[in-house]
């Protein structure tokens, strides 16, 4: 994985140094909330509603046993003994104090990470799909792109103050595991029919209360274009994004409001003055950050294969759980790993110190030391022989981490909600608990089979609703809790934006109504291997009506 | 309606409410109810003062009831700050307040 070369070091370095002064200036008084609010969230520090709260990159949701391990002991130093993995790849801490801050910023720094750019009017974390560098359908590791893209943008003084945050995400399969066309711009590394690499260029993505599906506007883009031709894009939306309303400033809404052909041919023009200027990349640095992410050197471990067929044998539970949670390798020897985060009856994404420290010490010893955060809250291990696989999963089982629900109802995608963040307007943790419990049975979860759910606590969507298979949005009606249902989303290469079902439900109802979606499904598809997804595409959403609110919905 | 002036403590973010000897106490129990216009008037400047001094940020206003004599926030998500998050009773307020006999 990448290193801090000298410059890096010293980069974030003098970052800790001028935030420690910052911060030490805002307590004594020296400067003034107003002023001192930006700076504190540029380095990732927001007030919610207990306490501050700390949010973290993860570059591409990579990391080492020792960042991991690091990350455990900031929990136990300097927070409440867990961390948040969120949908953006981070993690967050909920109770740090702001005096603490700037020492959780040193500690991080010592293990080359940090908090910048995870706030503000900027382009933030670089997410990738985490399955990088070990899918078996990947065509290149998108990972090296992530981090050009991390150095280019960070602390680029022409994107400090964009109209609104920019959110930018990578993937090399055709299987999109990155939610690509929900963000500002999605790059999908790909091969042309020379061999060469280059990339689908999205943009104009987003959830949030305006939910769009990105445009394509490039097929492919040769990989030396990268930087130059994102330039051109920043450039036009950093000119005519809009400033006068923050809701109508993301990068989506121009690209509507100008209509893609105009919004393309500005691009064009803007990258015809980039393309053959410093922004290039030379083959050499491309190939120098390549390096970086050079895959470990995997010995052929084929024992793993007979060993692993008498084990799962012998014990179902291990069985269900490398069905359900390990995944195909570009190596046939080995597995990638999702640990579930969502334990029936848990919290989405949380963790605490001592699984921290479990599965740092699982990746150091079976998985070449490295680990990734999902988009979906989970941490993978991408690289596992089959043969260490039940010593992987014996040593999650003892930490509360082998649930085997990877991809089905128990799955749950929800943001902090009300319970923590000062934005939502009704919980989501709650709900997810809810409904993890109803479906507690992991037999009958396999039954009903792939199927997501999202959960946000508000129009923000920091839960990917727009995009759950069934999404659930929380708004405050009346002084209350209620909970909206969409249908039919999908955050992959066939995304598509759910869509309302019909008058929302108390929370006292909302398991319920999940579990009618889940019966109806059930009772429709035409046999199991269609998933609910393939369903509902199939029939849409009037079934669906009929079973939550009678047949007098089809006069509605 | 009846309020409470609430706000988050900038050294450590906490949750707080002010009390009739302009005390931040990191309960709601005995924080100074506003029952008129007036006494209304005297938090948002005691609220003011505060943000001023820098002792505290995000400074609010909020609807409070009583209830048997305890004070309720009307509002979901300033019960929540009263309390501590719904889903974890081991953290907040409710985990570092409640009494002995109800441990």
């Amino acid at each position: 994985m990448y290193r801090y070369d000298e410059f890096d070091h010293d980069f974030v370095q003098q970052r800790v140094a001028q935030y420690s002064d910052q911060v030490e200036r805002r307590l004594s008084g020296e400067i003034t909330e107003d002023a001192f609010k930006p700076l504190r969230l540029m380095n990732g520090v927001y007030l919610q509603l207990h306490a501050y709260m700390l949010r973290v990159a993860i570059p591409y949701g990579t990391l080492n046993s020792r960042q991991m391990r690091r990350l455990a002991r900031i929990a136990r130093d300097y927070d409440k003994g867990y961390g948040h993995f969120t949908t953006r790849q981070n993690i967050q801490y909920n109770w740090p104090k702001l005096s603490d801050t700037p020492k959780i910023l040193e500690e991080l720094a010592e293990v080359e990470m940090h908090a910048i750019q995870t706030s503000g009017n900027c382009i933030r974390n670089v997410s990738a799909d985490h399955f990088s560098g070990a899918a078996a359908d990947e065509v290149a590791d998108p990972r090296p792109y992530a981090e050009i893209l991390r150095q280019w943008s960070s602390n680029h003084p022409e994107y400090s103050f964009l109209p609104r945050k920019f959110k930018i995400a990578v993937t090399g399969a055709e299987r999109d595991r990155a939610a690509i066309q929900v963000h500002d711009i999605g790059l999908h590394l790909k091969r042309d029919d020379s061999g060469a690499l280059g990339f689908a260029v999205y943009v104009g993505g987003g959830q949030g209360r305006t939910p769009m599906i990105a445009k394509k506007i490039r097929d492919f883009l040769p990989e030396e274009h990268l930087l130059s031709y994102v330039t051109a894009i920043m450039r036009v939306y950093n000119l005519h994004g809009r400033r006068d309303n923050k809701y109508k400033a993301r990068i989506k809404i121009l690209v509507h409001e100008t209509g893609t052909e105009e919004f393309v041919s500005q691009i064009e023009a803007e990258w015809e003055k980039l393309k053959d200027s410093e922004l290039k990349l030379p083959a050499s640095d491309l190939a120098a950050i390549a390096s970086y992410f050079k895959p470990p050197e995997l010995q052929d471990r084929p024992e793993g294969w007979s060993g692993l067929a008498s084990a799962k044998k012998a014990d179902p539970g291990f069985a269900a759980w490398v069905h359900q949670n390990v995944t195909p390798h570009h190596h046939p020897d080995y597995g990638v790993v999702t640990i579930s985060l969502k334990p029936i009856g848990g919290i989405p994404g949380d963790a605490s110190d001592s699984q921290m420290e479990a599965v740092a010490d699982i990746a150091e010893r079976y998985g070449h030391d490295e680990i990734r955060v999902s988009h979906e809250q989970n941490l993978v291990l991408p690289h596992v022989a089959f043969a260490d696989l039940e010593k992987v999963y014996r040593a999650l089982l003892d930490v509360e981490l082998a649930t085997a629900n990877a991809g089905l109802v128990s799955d749950i995608i929800a943001c902090p909600g009300l319970d923590y963040c000062a934005l939502a307007n009704a919980r989501s943790i709650n709900v997810a608990q809810d409904i993890s419990n109803r479906f507690a049975s992991l037999e009958r979860q396999r039954e009903i089979g792939e199927l997501k759910i999202k959960i946000s606590g508000c129009i923000n969507a920091c839960g990917h609703h727009h995009v759950g298979h069934i999404g659930i949005l929380g708004v405050e009606k009346k002084g209350a809790e209620l909970y909206q249902i969409t249908l039919g989303g999908s955050g992959d290469e066939n995304t598509s934006i759910g869509q309302i079902i019909g008058r929302g439900f108390a929370p006292e109802e909302i398991t319920n109504a999940v579990e009618t979606i889940v019966e109806t499904y059930l009772g429709l598809r035409e046999n199991a291997d269609e998933n609910f997804l393939a369903a509902y595409r199939r029939v849409g959403p009037q079934p669906f009506k009929d079973a939550l609110y009678g047949e007098t919905s089809k006069a509605a | 309606m009846m309020k409470v002036l609430t706000a988050n403590r900038l050294g450590d973010g906490i949750a707080v409410w002010l009390d009739a000897n302009g005390r931040w106490l990191e309960q709601i129990d005995n924080a100074l109810i506003a029952r008129h216009d007036d006494a209304v008037a005297a938090l948002e400047i005691a609220g003011k003062s505060a943000f001023n001094k820098n002792i505290v940020v995000d400074v609010a206003l909020i609807d409070v009831e009583e209830i048997d004599g305890e004070i309720y926030p009307v509002r979901l998500r300033e019960r929540i700050r009263a309390a501590g998050p719904t889903v974890r009773a081991d953290l907040g307020k409710q985990a570092e307040f409640r009494p002995a006999s109800a441990a």
